[in-house]
């Protein structure tokens, strides 16, 4: 059984390796889906905040790390 | 026919580069094992997880075309936001100096170490060496699998061109190997990294808008203007993040 075990570790970690950020692309997504149809903006306007959102999330969490560790060369 | 020639090129390419990251680290263990303890063994395990991978790929992709598009874009496209995300994430903190860049000359010195210490090799059927080549192609194939199924569903017909990239990259890794016998040192592995992680972030983006009913200005070009942003943002990331970490820690040692 420790193979499957392994499997679904490895499957896993193919999607999330910092916890809080595949957490926070999931809340956003969600927050977007339920959100966007009460939005008035233009249909791209919505497209260009969802990318926004994702950017954000993304440079957050590499500056988060870059904070956390020393230069490795 | 424009709108296609985007969607189709960008599909193909990134499933080939993608392929190609996988096949080259897949590569690498295969010829520590074959070069230590015979090739017989280790070919035939990595051909049996070439054979359960293309079995994947065929059943998974054959019934995911019986689900709704919207929902697979939707979910398909978050697990390739993830992915990609992770993926690109991870290639900004290596260019900046943060994450080791991974060498593939010190991963075979390793494998190949490891391959000695199991006993005998050079039977005429060695377990060991068939299960090592077999476990890396399936762990290694398993990314390219989900990648060429990801970008391959979430559009109408895309699923033939995604795997052609694929095999392509197979191909072109399996004849280099072949050539050479040893690993490929030389391909600039972790620049590919960077353009598939932003290659895949912008193919999860847009699937996931196309599933939300975004409106993407441009429709299918808009693809070609996530990549470009994701590039610029990924590029001035690492500067930022490199000067990020080199300040804390003089700020430390001042203190100190």
């Amino acid at each position: 059984m420790k193979w499957i075990s392994n499997i679904f570790r490895e499957i896993f970690g193919l999607f999330v390796d910092d916890g809080s950020f595949a957490l926070a692309i999931l809340i956003w997504l969600t927050v977007l889906h339920w959100a966007v149809p009460y939005l008035r903006l233009a249909p791209a306007a919505n497209a260009a905040i969802f990318f926004v959102g994702l950017a954000l999330i993304l440079a957050e969490s590499a500056l988060r790390y870059a904070r956390s560790c020393h230069p490795k060369r | 026919m424009g709108v296609g020639w985007a969607h189709l090129g960008t599909s193909i390419v990134a499933s080939f580069l993608a392929s190609l990251v996988e096949c080259v680290e897949a590569l690498t263990v295969v010829l520590a094992v074959g070069s230590v303890r015979g090739w017989r063994s280790a070919l035939f395990g990595s051909a049996a997880a070439v054979g359960v991978l293309l079995v994947i790929i065929a059943t998974l992709g054959t019934a995911l075309t019986h689900i709704p598009l919207p929902i697979i874009q939707l979910v398909v496209g978050t697990l390739l936001l993830l992915f990609g995300l992770r993926w690109l994430r991870k290639a900004i903190l290596r260019s900046a100096g943060l994450i080791p860049l991974h060498d593939e000359q010190a991963a075979f010195a390793k494998n190949a170490e490891a391959m000695r210490h199991l006993g005998s090799g050079h039977t005429r059927w060695d377990k060991i060496a068939f299960a090592a080549a077999f476990n890396i192609t399936m762990l290694e194939g398993t990314e390219v699998v989900f990648i060429v199924i990801a970008i391959g569903t979430g559009h109408t017909g895309m699923l033939l061109p995604a795997s052609l990239g694929a095999v392509a990259a197979l191909l072109v890794i399996v004849a280099l190997g072949l050539i050479l016998h040893r690993p490929l040192a030389r391909i600039p592995e972790n620049m590919l990294k960077f353009v598939v992680g932003v290659l895949l972030s912008a193919f999860g983006t847009f699937w996931v808008g196309e599933g939300m009913n975004l409106a993407w200005p441009g429709a299918d070009w808009s693809i070609l203007a996530l990549i470009a942003a994701y590039l610029l943002l990924a590029l001035t990331m690492i500067p930022l993040c490199r000067r990020q970490s080199q300040a804390l820690h003089q700020a430390a040692r001042i203190i100190r």
